[in-house]
């Protein structure tokens, strides 16, 4: 009876480590730590919670219908509205009061269409200062549908 | 019968605490996002980039991606003939401010290749991470949480494709979320969005209608550093050899 209580007392060590353990990992660990794995599920929310800078070419396309259907006409029919006009995310939430500043094209178009030998070569390529002398480009070519008009 | 009436009024109350703790916690975001049912990934077409520099500008501009660092940059790969081992690689400013033209040797095959983080399915930053911060999540993006994130760059250093940086104001890391913000809302990537030939595009491999799997059907597709097993989910048609 004697080697019992020995036991009993270790057994009640044993189960108030366990349950200090428990304690303490209860309040160390952060809330839901472990449920998609080995991180904090805060995280997620966290990153998610960035607000956007670019409203996407979707929003854009809720409003200016007209815009689109001259684009999808010509040869820039996939490229993003965004690529060209700049982040308009403020722009899709406010329109009456935060206006678009329209692009430079003499600036806005050789970034895509300079001369690069590494370019893929079936992409039109000039040398701006050659093909148009500093002129604005769209004084020949129309940016949504950019055949030459004259 | 006293012993076991302690340890019952001990017990009950740290249990029950213990469960609050762990299954209470809302994770899921107000938005009807699942991460169950996407599995997020990214393409890109050599043959179609044309180094303007788009998406390393809207990269930026969307994550506030400090001066000289760059969760997405693009290199100009120049490879001569011979030894094909060693091609000129340059990317000047990460290609923020685009490429000057360069003169090409006669023979020289020159192209662009952007780069951004693979989004490895075993990520060797994940691996280093000594205090958890580093992770894979759900649905297939590695991330960061920068409340635990000590700044120790063991991961900076693991990363073979040189995806990382050390934020200079928080001094935590800081890498590509493949903009988490933007696709759990229904958006693509700030750079595929700004991408104008269409050389980037975001694929989500559990949608079966997504076109990444006619993508990976009819090209031949290949990741870098395929020989590290990092399960790069990074995929590019017409990648020549000598890009690593």
């Amino acid at each position: 009876m004697k080697d019992a209580a020995h036991l009993l007392r270790l057994a009640g060590l044993f189960a108030f480590g366990i349950v200090l353990f428990l304690l303490v990992r209860q309040q160390v660990m952060p809330a839901g730590f472990g449920k998609y794995g080995h991180f904090r599920p805060a995280a997620l929310d966290a990153v998610r919670a960035r607000p956007m800078t670019y409203a996407g070419r979707s929003t854009c396309e809720a409003c200016h219908d007209d815009q689109l259907k001259v684009l999808q006409a010509g040869k820039h029919a996939t490229v993003g509205c965004e690529s060209c006009h700049g982040p308009q995310a403020k722009h899709a939430e406010d329109s009456s009061t935060i206006k678009p500043v329209l692009p430079k094209s003499s600036q806005l178009c050789p970034v895509c269409h300079e001369t690069n030998s590494a370019k893929p070569k079936a992409f039109p390529q000039v040398v701006s200062a050659e093909h148009s002398g500093g002129e604005e480009c769209k004084t020949c070519h129309l940016p949504h549908r950019p055949k030459p008009t004259k | 019968m006293d012993m076991t009436r302690r340890f019952f009024l001990v017990l009950t109350p740290a249990a029950a605490a213990f469960m609050d703790r762990t299954g209470g916690a809302e994770t899921q975001p107000q938005s009807k996002y699942l991460m169950a049912d996407h599995y997020w990934a990214m393409t890109i077409d050599i043959d179609e980039c044309i180094g303007c520099g788009n998406c390393v500008r809207a990269c930026a501009t969307e994550n506030d991606v400090p001066h000289g660092f760059f969760r997405t940059w693009v290199e100009r790969y120049s490879v001569a003939g011979w030894p094909e081992e060693h091609p000129d690689v340059d990317s000047p400013n990460g290609a923020f401010d685009g490429f000057k033209d360069k003169p090409a040797k006669p023979g020289t095959k020159s192209f662009f290749v952007p780069k951004l983080c693979n989004h490895c399915e075993h990520s060797p930053c994940v691996q280093v991470c000594p205090v958890g911060a580093t992770f894979e999540s759900p649905d297939g993006l590695v991330l960061v949480d920068k409340d635990y994130c000590l700044g120790c760059r063991y991961c900076v250093q693991a990363c073979p494709y040189g995806c990382r940086y050390i934020d200079p104001e928080k001094q935590t890391v800081d890498k590509c979320t493949l903009c988490y913000h933007r696709i759990s809302q229904g958006e693509t990537t700030a750079c595929a969005e700004n991408c104008p030939t269409g050389a980037r595009t975001l694929a989500d491999l559990k949608n079966p209608k997504d076109p990444v799997h006619e993508f990976l059907r009819n090209n031949s597709v290949q990741v870098l550093k395929p020989h590290m097993a990092t399960g790069a989910k990074v995929y590019y048609k017409s990648l020549d050899r000598s890009v690593r």
